[in-house]
């Protein structure tokens, strides 16, 4: 038997499975095709202030090795949110006998005010299985929507301390993946008191529809993910646990056992499906049995033993 | 909803670019009403393809089966077309909301081309309902030419008629969809006689339909074909605007009152 429990900072989680941001709805889409057991956390769509409605149509486009969308993060508004979704998640898995998981609540906002008005509602909102709040300052599709607040280390450290302030939940902040170097966002962040971070959000892409000659997305760019982009994102986990000690939970073209490996590896305490999903809801199960399977045949008694086990020779 | 390994029972033509693919698929099949879906993943494609949503053709829970009936437009139809008796293939279903099978007067189908899909099923079910009382439903069916005129047969079978109409004249009425459904319509209200309006096609059609709901104030409901990713109601990429806002077609649709839609 092998110890699948992690700890993402303060946050203890039942498996190192999460899902992603966005691409897993309020949490009870998937009921009836994910196994949920196999799930640590599930993150929820990111949720502001106020409603949003999101980006015109056509919001995504399949490329090889992944898709590109620029959804524009539709949401309800947080009252909305813990009005409805919240209790739905709560009653939906009383009929199962399954624990749910603990849920994260992405945020975001158009002011730094803003993101810390949402956090705080959300973490005295009372919900039990409400375990942490995750800050997103990379979305490519929305102007206002957290790019502007990922993209500058002064603007991120004032983002996260504001909203870290008072705060009785803890905070995980999403960092994009488009920058020379992430050291110093994960100091921004480390600085202004996050618990942890998570990365990566989506590469900004385009795709053009040749025969029209226009962008395939409304929005005209989008955020690229799927299996083209793990490389890349396992790259960045290992440059984020050289610099800090701040909990990874990481994120980027999972679609198999061994690529969630290399996350924990490089540096990950927990990770997190998006993509895979869409095209095999079984794939969480098949994370889940790989992970265990690799840790029985290579002698790790606890997942957790694999956090930064990457050996590096001198 | 469900993930459920399907065997492919049969593939079968239906005339230049159009098949017809039955699957066993107990759990589906027993539980899909008419104008929900299927999103079916797609062997041939690589594995991170994303799936392909299905409207369902028929589902007889006695046997098993679900039937779809598509056209091949990109490269996942392409893909699935090579789909061979004995594959297996999963899908997820039934998705989405439906028709609702209580309808005032006469049921009128619209269909345009694969269309007619969610439409034979739809017409299936509420003859099933009304067990032999008349009015039957009628389909309108439209098409840029014969080739495009699918299933006559099988809603001929149901006793069913059926009314024509393709752009090029090849068969029926010369002309959209609406030639023949305006002139039944007129009819009936010639008649005093009620109907409801049911559609699924091309935009340009579905919203000639609504239209016609609207004007003549009697119930319309129009099944919406989009693109999808999750087609469970977790990515919110298939958006139809509606009066309460933006609506995704795989959860809050696929079929949507015509007086919702905001075109």
């Amino acid at each position: 038997m092998v110890d699948m429990c992690v700890d993402l900072g303060p946050v203890r989680l039942a498996t190192p499975l999460a899902t992603a941001s966005g691409t897993f709805g309020y949490g009870t889409e998937y009921m009836g095709a994910v196994d949920y057991s196999c799930l640590g956390a599930v993150t929820v769509k990111g949720i502001r202030l106020d409603a949003w409605p999101g980006n015109p149509m056509p919001r995504h486009a399949e490329v090889p090795g992944g898709m590109v969308n620029a959804i524009g993060l539709q949401g309800p508004g947080v009252g909305m949110f813990l009005n409805h979704y919240a209790p739905l998640y709560e009653t939906a898995f009383e009929q199962t006998g399954i624990k749910p998981p603990a849920m994260i609540v992405n945020i975001w906002g158009g002011t730094v005010e803003e993101y810390a008005e949402v956090a705080h509602i959300v973490a005295g909102s009372g919900f039990s299985f409400i375990k942490a709040i995750e800050c997103n300052v990379s979305c490519p599709n929305v102007k206002s929507g957290g790019h502007t607040f990922g993209h500058d280390p002064m603007i991120l450290n004032r983002l996260v301390s504001t909203v870290r302030k008072d705060l009785e939940m803890p905070l995980i902040v999403k960092l994009a993946p488009n920058v020379p170097d992430i050291t110093p966002y994960v100091k921004a962040c480390e600085d202004g008191g996050a618990d942890a971070i998570s990365l990566i959000n989506t590469i900004p892409a385009m795709v053009i529809d040749i025969e029209r000659r226009k962008p395939a997305i409304a929005n005209k760019t989008g955020g690229l993910s799927g299996r083209a982009i793990h490389p890349a994102a396992v790259k960045l986990v290992y440059d984020a646990h050289r610099a800090s000690k701040l909990p990874i939970l990481a994120m980027g073209g999972i679609y198999e056992a061994k690529d969630a490996i290399e996350f924990m590896l490089a540096g990950a305490s927990a990770v997190a499906l998006g993509s895979a999903i869409f095209s095999n809801p079984g794939v969480v199960r098949e994370v889940y049995d790989g992970i265990t399977e690799y840790c029985s045949r290579h002698g790790f008694t606890a997942v957790r033993e694999l956090t930064g086990a990457l050996e590096i020779d001198a | 909803m469900l993930d459920e390994k399907s065997k492919v029972i049969e593939h079968a033509d239906r005339g230049e670019g159009y098949r017809l693919l039955a699957l066993y698929s107990p759990q589906i099949a027993s539980a899909a009403m008419p104008g929900q879906f299927v999103h079916v993943k797609v062997p041939a494609l690589e594995a991170s393809a994303l799936r392909r949503p299905f409207s369902i053709f028929d589902a007889d829970a006695e046997t098993g089966t679900v039937r779809l009936l598509y056209k091949r437009v990109g490269r996942g139809t392409a893909a699935l077309n090579a789909v061979k008796p004995g594959e297996e293939l999963f899908m997820e279903g039934p998705l989405g909301k439906g028709f609702p099978l209580e309808c005032t007067g006469v049921p009128l189908m619209a269909g345009g081309g694969y269309g007619v899909a969610p439409l034979y099923f739809l017409a299936k079910k509420i003859m099933a309902l009304k067990g032999g009382v008349p009015p039957s439903p009628e389909l309108f069916v439209g098409g840029r030419t014969k080739a495009d005129i699918l299933a006559r047969n099988d809603f001929a079978a149901l006793g069913v008629p059926v009314a024509v109409a393709t752009n090029d004249g090849s068969d029926g009425d010369k002309g959209f969809v609406t030639v023949p459904l305006d002139r039944r319509i007129a009819a009936l209200k010639a008649e005093n006689e009620p109907f409801t309006l049911y559609a699924c096609g091309p935009d340009g059609m579905l919203k000639a339909v609504a239209d016609r709901a609207l004007e003549s104030g009697t119930d319309g409901w129009i099944s919406m074909d989009r693109h999808m990713i999750c087609g469970v109601g977790a990515c919110y990429a298939c958006i139809q605007k509606t009066t309460s806002g933006n609506a995704r077609c795989c959860i809050d649709g696929p079929v949507f009152a015509a007086k919702e839609l905001v075109w």
